[in-house]
């Protein structure tokens, strides 16, 4: 894949929060703690692809999704969009970037001001980026409430008067409001029952197709990302270990990580029993992330290299590529 | 049969705004509006002229004449109240006023953006409240020196530290909900964020701390009165009047009593009003 | 299993105590008949639950699947009498022939914790974060069992050990905010057991967990229930969790069950326009990208539902007797019992 390709070019990027010193690491004078959160994270999205990210709670895919859209200031590596840095920002670029890269988000209940009125919502995301003028924004309204299946009543609506799937709607149609070319989702329909879930899917999909949207989809339910991904990255305590098509990932994946997790989903055919062993362990602290490849400690395939040498993300025939020392003989097994 | 459900729960919207106010703040509001209609037209009210001496009527006792009595120079005790309700509804006002808009804007500034700001907000916060309140108004009164005006400013450069905690919590508070992030990544600016998006959900515990900081001021207001730091005699006003009666508490109880009576029930009217607010004002659903 | 005991013998079986494990095949551990629970008062009541009976057989597992708002939480809780502060129950709730109903709150307090442990979504909001978890153990000991001092503490690290805690000795000084997630969820199913409970009820044990550890947790309950002879009622709205770990399912749709069968009955050949809509919006083992099955609208809120069939202002197969009428569960053949008018079946031409 090369860079005129790709629409949103991450490269190397790490994120670490500080922990806030306590009275006793100041006079004890410890050295200041980090939650190193995003280790090195390289990625491509292409125009018009979904890229799902998969990952257990606490690895770190809900900050990849705000590191992008810069809600997070940029700490280590690069983010290129249409081939331009877009790493060191004004406020101005911010907003034009921001503009063209939307996030949605995962709690229908917080992310909708409780006193504003869904007309308001979109009229003030019209206006700021002067999409349109004064007098074509509430027909510009109508177009978005239909454009996500609300009825046009809704927008003298406030958000505590719909339902969590309709919330979702809302937050779709503000992040489309200002026309933006990428759409991350983070955890999209995790908070919504699961007949809702499908409805809020198909959405998704069909306004994929029909403005042509880039999607980058983070969610930990397995069967929801390989539903709408194109292509996948499973990420754990911070590092992609696989990334590849949705069909070669799911249908053989090669990680041990991936296997586990990819196998621990339950299947809704009862006799269809999970036949790997079930991971031992828990996931390590991200405070202090274990030397080598992260996840040896709980890996069954582990030798003395992974304790030692961090593995890189290599292509592999057939497959996506893997961060494992033995991805080769994994993918014979 | 239709229509009749439809209408009836219209009905039963309306009647709910009622219901959703308590009669604690129906007293209330009852309280200060009768308290604001003395204050503001105390000339049509009040039976006497505040400050006309009547030599036949001194230290009279309550009577039909003077229903609160009269002090030692003959003037109405009930017109002197009364009149002095436009004081110290004023200094409820305008006591608090500039604490609120001051410590609402710096909290809401340190709230947001945290970071050094914050260092510094800290330390000023920790080097006033330290003091008791009553003190530091005092000095700054004492350097400034005695009268109504000068009581404001003291009062608004130390209360403006408590509005502005409440506000930096609950700014932060709300920028926990992903309504805050979401203003972020639709590019908006920050004083919008701030101030159309945060301040309006996290403005409630404040508007109820100033209604109670209202009754305060008045108790503040005549406590310095009372002491001759405040309002100046012959003006009336309660703590003036309560001072003015004290050398004659065992003659003529009258003269502290009734301005006494005067601040409870007006500091009574603003607390229920600030409950009752703060159960209008939480959003619902 | 599905045998019904007449009510004259509800009022026997009082011998049936602690020490004897009830081991009566022909008989239900739990017979749940006719249970409404119901919130609020006379002019605005709320009908949480609607006229829900099931069985639940000595060492089985029954799944109660359904949506948010179906009720399916407040008919676990309702089995243990624990809504009765905050609504009315009615029906029987039978209890080894007793009725749970109609006891009084000392009774109860024997049934409660000791015969019918409960666990919950989220392990820390009922674990109590003041106390080591050896403490919080050895308290259940000794309201359920006469054991020593140092027996109780013997058997509390036995049970730390059961549920899969490594070294178990050590962790019993430990307080429940220095476990993980997925060992709190473990040291609250220590604490269920701790009294060797014949039925466990599983509020959403899994679904605050990530699915690795869920796995591991689900596995633990089946290795649980099949070693002790435990019988489990599973509240769950995955209905994967279901199909891997019951044996039973039953469904719940606006407070009332409209489906109960094996479970691989349910999930094979659903026969409820609900259940089958649910299972088709599962996005397993359909083509990638393309659209999902999806059941049009939300579920009906506790305060406006439906006169008729709750589903029906959502169903694809509705009949205007659908609007009008409430079905009721009826057995349908296959060993299932169906609550519904007009029964499809996955394939069928309505639902597509």
């Amino acid at each position: 894949m090369t860079e005129n390709t790709s629409l949103l070019h991450v490269t190397n990027l790490s994120h670490q929060f500080k922990i806030d010193p306590s009275i006793f690491d100041v006079i004890l004078r410890r050295p200041s703690r980090y939650v190193k959160v995003l280790n090195g994270i390289d990625l491509n999205l292409a125009r018009g692809e979904t890229l799902g990210v998969v990952g257990e709670s606490g690895c770190g895919k809900s900050t990849l999704a705000r590191c992008l859209v810069g809600l997070y200031p940029l700490q280590n590596g690069e983010i290129l969009f249409n081939n331009q840095n877009v790493s060191h920002k004004t406020r101005a670029e911010q907003r034009d970037y921001n503009r063209r890269v939307q996030m949605m988000f995962q709690d229908p209940y917080s992310s909708l001001n409780p006193r504003m009125t869904v007309g308001q919502v979109l009229h003030e995301a019209l206006s700021v980026h002067k999409m349109r003028s004064e007098t074509e924004i509430p027909e510009r309204i109508n177009e978005l409430l239909d454009l996500v299946s609300l009825p046009r009543d809704a927008a003298d609506k406030l958000p505590h008067q719909f339902s969590g799937g309709q919330r979702q709607r809302i937050a779709i149609a503000r992040a489309l409001s200002v026309e933006p070319e990428i759409l991350i989702a983070d955890e999209l329909v995790s908070a919504l029952d699961v007949s809702v879930q499908a409805q809020v899917v198909n959405l998704l999909l069909d306004l994929q197709e029909r403005l042509g949207l880039t999607i980058l989809f983070v969610a930990h339910d397995l069967r929801l990302v390989r539903h709408v991904s194109h292509r996948v990255a499973v990420i754990y305590l911070g590092s992609i270990v696989e990334i590849g098509s949705s069909d070669s990932l799911f249908a053989n994946p090669i990680h041990p990580y991936s296997r586990a997790l990819l196998n621990a989903a339950p299947s809704i055919d009862p006799d269809k029993k999970n036949t790997t062993a079930p991971l031992t362990g828990e996931l390590p602290s991200p405070l202090n992330i274990p030397s080598g490849c992260a996840f040896h400690g709980r890996c069954p395939h582990a030798t003395e290299i992974c304790k030692k040498s961090k593995p890189e993300l290599k292509a592999l025939d057939g497959h996506g590529e893997i961060a494992c020392h033995h991805a080769k003989e994994l993918a014979l097994s | 049969m239709t229509y009749a459900p439809y209408a009836q729960k219209r009905r039963f919207a309306v009647f709910k705004f009622f219901q959703r106010m308590q009669p604690g703040f129906i007293v209330g509001l009852t309280i200060l509006s009768l308290s604001l209609i003395l204050a503001l037209f105390p000339s049509y009210i009040a039976p006497y002229d505040p400050n006309a001496f009547d030599f036949n009527a001194v230290q009279s006792p309550p009577s039909d004449l003077h229903w609160f009595g009269t002090d030692s120079l003959g003037r109405d005790t009930l017109s002197r109240v009364i009149w002095a309700y436009s004081v110290n509804m004023q200094m409820a006002f305008l006591a608090t006023i500039f604490s609120l808009l001051i410590g609402v804007t710096i909290g809401a500034l340190v709230g947001y953006y945290r970071g050094f700001s914050d260092v510094v907000f800290g330390r000023c916060v920790d080097a006033i409240i330290t003091f008791p309140f009553l003190v530091l108004v005092i000095a700054v009164v004492a350097v400034l020196g005695p009268g109504l005006i000068n009581m404001y400013i003291a009062i608004t450069v130390v209360g403006w530290v408590y509005y502005a905690r409440l506000m930096r919590a609950e700014i932060m508070a709300q920028m926990a909900n992903d309504y805050a992030s979401a203003g972020k990544v639709m590019g908006y600016s920050d004083s919008r964020i701030i101030f159309r998006h945060l301040l309006p959900n996290a403005i409630t515990p404040v508007i109820v701390y100033w209604m109670t900081d209202m009754a305060l001021a008045i108790l503040l207001g005549s406590s310095l009165g009372y002491l001759g730091l405040g309002a100046q005699p012959p003006e009336a006003e309660w703590g003036v009047l309560i001072a003015e009666g004290r050398n004659f508490i065992t003659t003529a109880w009258w003269l502290s009593l009734m301005p006494g009576i005067a601040i409870v029930i007006t500091g009574f009217g603003f607390s229920l009003v600030g409950d009752g607010v703060a159960d209008l004002l939480r959003p619902r659903g | 299993m599905f045998q019904q005991s007449s009510s004259s013998d509800v009022k026997t079986g009082q011998q049936s105590t602690k020490s004897i494990r009830y081991t009566s095949k022909a008989l239900p551990l739990l017979d749940v008949r006719n249970l409404s629970t119901s919130f609020g008062h006379d002019t605005e009541k709320l009908l949480a639950i609607d006229d829900v009976s099931f069985t639940v057989a000595p060492g089985e597992i029954l799944g109660l699947v359904g949506e948010s708002g179906s009720g399916k939480s407040i008919t676990l809780r309702s089995i243990l009498g624990l809504t009765k502060r905050y609504g009315q129950v009615e029906g029987k709730v039978l209890w080894k022939n007793q009725n749970m109903n109609i006891m009084k709150n000392k009774e109860l307090r024997r049934i409660r914790g000791s015969e019918i442990a409960m666990i919950f979504q989220e392990p820390m909001s009922s674990l109590n974060p003041l106390l080591t978890v050896g403490l919080q153990i050895d308290e259940n000991l000794k309201a359920h069992t006469k054991l020593s001092r140092s027996a109780r503490k013997k058997r509390s690290i036995e049970l730390l050990d059961l549920v899969g805690i490594p070294s178990a000795a050590d962790r019993l000084d430990d307080y429940p905010h220095q476990f993980s997630g997925g060992m709190r969820q473990r040291v609250m199913i220590a604490i269920a057991l701790a009294s060797e409970p014949e039925l466990l009820l599983a509020d959403e044990p899994t679904t605050a967990l990530d699915v690795t550890i869920q796995q591991q947790i689900l596995d633990l309950i089946l290795d649980l229930s099949k070693n002790m002879n435990m019988s489990v009622i599973m509240v769950t709205h995955d209905l994967g969790v279901a199909a891997q770990t019951c044996d039973r399912i039953a469904v719940m749709y606006g407070g009332k069950l409209v489906e109960v069968g094996p479970v691989r009955e349910i999930l094979r050949n659903p026969q409820h326009p609900y259940s089958i809509g649910l299972l088709r919006s599962v996005p397993e083992d359909v083509a990638p990208r393309s659209e999902l099955y999806s059941l049009p609208g939300i579920p009906p809120s506790l305060a406006d539902r439906p006169k008729g069939c709750c589903f029906a202002p959502r169903c694809p197969a509705a009949m205007t007797k659908c609007v009008t009428d409430r079905p009721e569960l009826q057995q349908a053949g296959n060993s299932c019992s169906v609550a519904c008018f007009n029964p499809q079946t996955i394939t069928s031409g309505n639902i597509a």
